[in-house]
């Protein structure tokens, strides 16, 4: 037995997304997605939650530095999701929609190389109501 | 399975600095969590115990005997004292937010006998925190 120790790290950043598909027909973009399908998108306030794992380091007793963390999750997701449009600036969503669920997935594959732990999981919350999580396949 | 979860805060200070790195080194590690006299922190503690109700209560364990195992356990050891020097448990650690973690884990794990601990999740401050697991559970 034993205990397993997890770091977990928050993080927000502000984004406008729309969703819609071109494979759906305009009636079935605003039944699906109701509000969210407007043309001219709207935005949230994310919060991004992280956990990694792995030992503890005896000499800082740390799993990771959080300056390394926070300079790897600033440069994978924040300045390239912070103020800006899910759907026109993320290479990602040019093709798949912005949902929460899909933004879970995508900063998971952009966070998983963190050199300096393992990656557990991660949340969004897209509003005080709303979050999702995505711990890999 | 039901799991319950208690919530504490208690305030302590702490710093951070390794005798083994040169003073350069421990600044360069640890920034400004190394400034000698140390600064402080509300920590938020929540622990979450899982377990079966028990048909008669209905309760997986009593929040009382929870609760004071943790003013016992935590609270009398780390509440407003100094994490490096006056809680035994964390002597020759650095106490960042993992290790106060798992010595809260440790300590608690045999004191609770009814359901199983299930997590310990500690709070540094609203954008920090560490969660312990038993090995395996996760």
């Amino acid at each position: 037995m034993g205990v397993k120790v997890e770091l977990g790290r928050r993080y927000r950043f502000a984004a406008s997304h729309r969703l819609h598909t071109d494979q759906l027909s305009e009636e079935e973009n605003a039944r699906i997605f109701g509000k969210c399908a407007n043309p001219y998108g709207h935005g949230h306030n994310y919060v991004l939650e992280i956990s990694v794992s792995g030992d503890v380091d005896p000499a800082t007793g740390m799993i990771a530095n959080l300056a390394d963390l926070d300079s790897f999750v600033e440069r994978e997701v924040i300045e390239v999701f912070d103020c800006h449009s899910l759907n026109e600036d993320v290479a990602a969503f040019r093709k798949t929609v912005p949902t929460t669920e899909n933004l879970c997935i995508e900063i998971f594959e952009r966070l998983k190389s963190f050199p300096k732990a393992k990656l557990e999981r991660v949340r969004v919350q897209e509003t005080t109501n709303n979050s999702f999580e995505y711990a890999g396949k | 399975m039901v799991l319950i979860t208690r919530k504490i805060e208690f305030s302590a200070s702490h710093l951070y600095h390794n005798p083994a790195l040169s003073p350069e080194e421990n600044r360069r590690v640890f920034g400004k969590c190394n400034n000698p006299h140390g600064h402080g922190h509300n920590y938020t503690l929540e622990v979450t115990v899982a377990g079966e109700p028990d048909p008669v209560t209905g309760m997986v364990l009593d929040l009382k005997e929870l609760k004071e195992i943790l003013e016992r356990e935590v609270m009398q050891r780390m509440d407003h004292r100094f994490l490096n020097y006056e809680v035994t448990e964390l002597k020759g650690q650095i106490p960042t937010c993992e290790n106060i973690a798992r010595v809260i884990w440790e300590l608690l794990e045999p004191k609770i006998t009814q359901g199983q601990l299930h997590r310990v999740r500690l709070y540094e401050s609203a954008d920090l925190f560490a969660d312990c697991y038993r090995n395996g559970a996760r």
